[in-house]
């Protein structure tokens, strides 16, 4: 099951917890993979504990011609990008009263436009070989708000919104798009909360616990598989039933 | 008939799985070889790489007939 032998992924922000989880999740079933992120030395780690088949292209996503020359380097490097998983993300949380005009702008730009950018480049040549994957990281905030976090929640929810709009377009060509929402999952972006907020957060997640990244990477894995070419447009949430949507 | 003509035709009736006879000048690809509109998409990223051209968005919305793409990729590779 879940074999991904002959297949190319590239993944942004691999660097971070969710997206290292996701690289190596996609290497482990046999993947090539381009693991892309705006801080060279963990990647080169990363690629260098997986060994073969791993590139390493840094891009930072909030610059329109590193997005354009993204995915023309990571398909130079492994031949094609037959699966494209939009991971990278950043936060500039404020309340919305004060949130500025950059804070908005930088969210927007890193976490939604340049998922449009790259999802619009690797689909010529997913066209052309009637097989793609694209997976995009959403959040449970995109489909419930949160205090706070009005651009990411923003971002996210776009997400939601232009995969399923894609996934009408291209179904025909044996192309998915999906989304995998994560819940509190631990990594450095969740490691900024105080444990005063993270134990109120437990309170409201039937599981008990935060998810890890590899059971993030586990969602990526199937909808990026040969097993899930019927679920297109699709968003699997994983969230310890902090919300069952 | 030209070269031209015949690569091109050879694509339409690869891509679009349509008879060769079917395909005329005045063939639309849409309203005549049955093609949706992502299929004309295709088809102008098919002709930009078998002529090694560059076709913009809105010189592909005119391509519109067998006998438009002819034309355009005559004129282009001039």
């Amino acid at each position: 099951m879940f074999d991904l032998t002959g297949k190319t992924a590239l993944i942004t922000g691999a660097s971070g917890g969710i997206g290292g989880a996701v690289a190596t999740a996609l290497h482990g079933a046999g993947a090539t993979v381009t693991l892309s992120g705006t801080r060279e030395a963990p990647l080169r780690e990363l690629a260098d504990t997986l060994g073969e088949r791993a590139h390493v292209v840094t891009a930072n996503l909030g610059d329109a011609a590193e997005v354009e020359a993204l995915p023309k380097q990571a398909a130079e490097a492994m031949g094609s990008v037959d699966i494209l998983v939009n991971n990278a993300g950043i936060t500039r949380d404020n309340l919305f009263m004060r949130m500025s005009d950059e804070e908005w702008a930088q969210v927007l730009d890193v976490n939604l436009t340049s998922s449009f950018r790259l999802a619009r480049a690797v689909l010529r040549g997913m066209m052309k070989a009637r097989w793609g994957r694209i997976v995009s990281i959403t959040s449970v905030v995109g489909a419930t708000g949160n205090p706070g976090q009005g651009n990411y929640a923003a971002a996210k929810a776009g997400l939601v919104g232009m995969s399923k709009s894609l996934a009408y377009e291209v179904a025909s060509r044996g192309i998915t798009v999906n989304c995998v929402a994560p819940g509190f999952i631990e990594t450095a972006m969740t490691g900024k909360l105080s444990d005063d907020q993270k134990s109120r957060i437990l309170t409201q997640i039937p599981a008990g616990r935060m998810g890890s990244a590899e059971e993030i990477a586990a969602a990526v894995l199937f909808l990026a598989s040969p097993e899930a070419g019927y679920v297109t447009g699709a968003t699997l949430h994983v969230n310890g039933g902090m919300a069952m949507i | 008939m030209s070269d031209i003509a015949d690569r091109v035709k050879k694509i339409v009736v690869e891509h679009l799985g349509v008879e060769e006879d079917k395909v005329t000048e005045s063939a639309s690809f849409i309203d005549d070889l049955g093609a949706d509109s992502l299929d004309t998409v295709e088809l102008v990223m098919a002709f930009e790489e078998e002529f090694g051209i560059e076709i913009p968005d809105d010189a592909a919305e005119t391509i519109q007939t067998f006998g438009d793409a002819v034309k355009f990729i005559s004129t282009a590779t001039a």
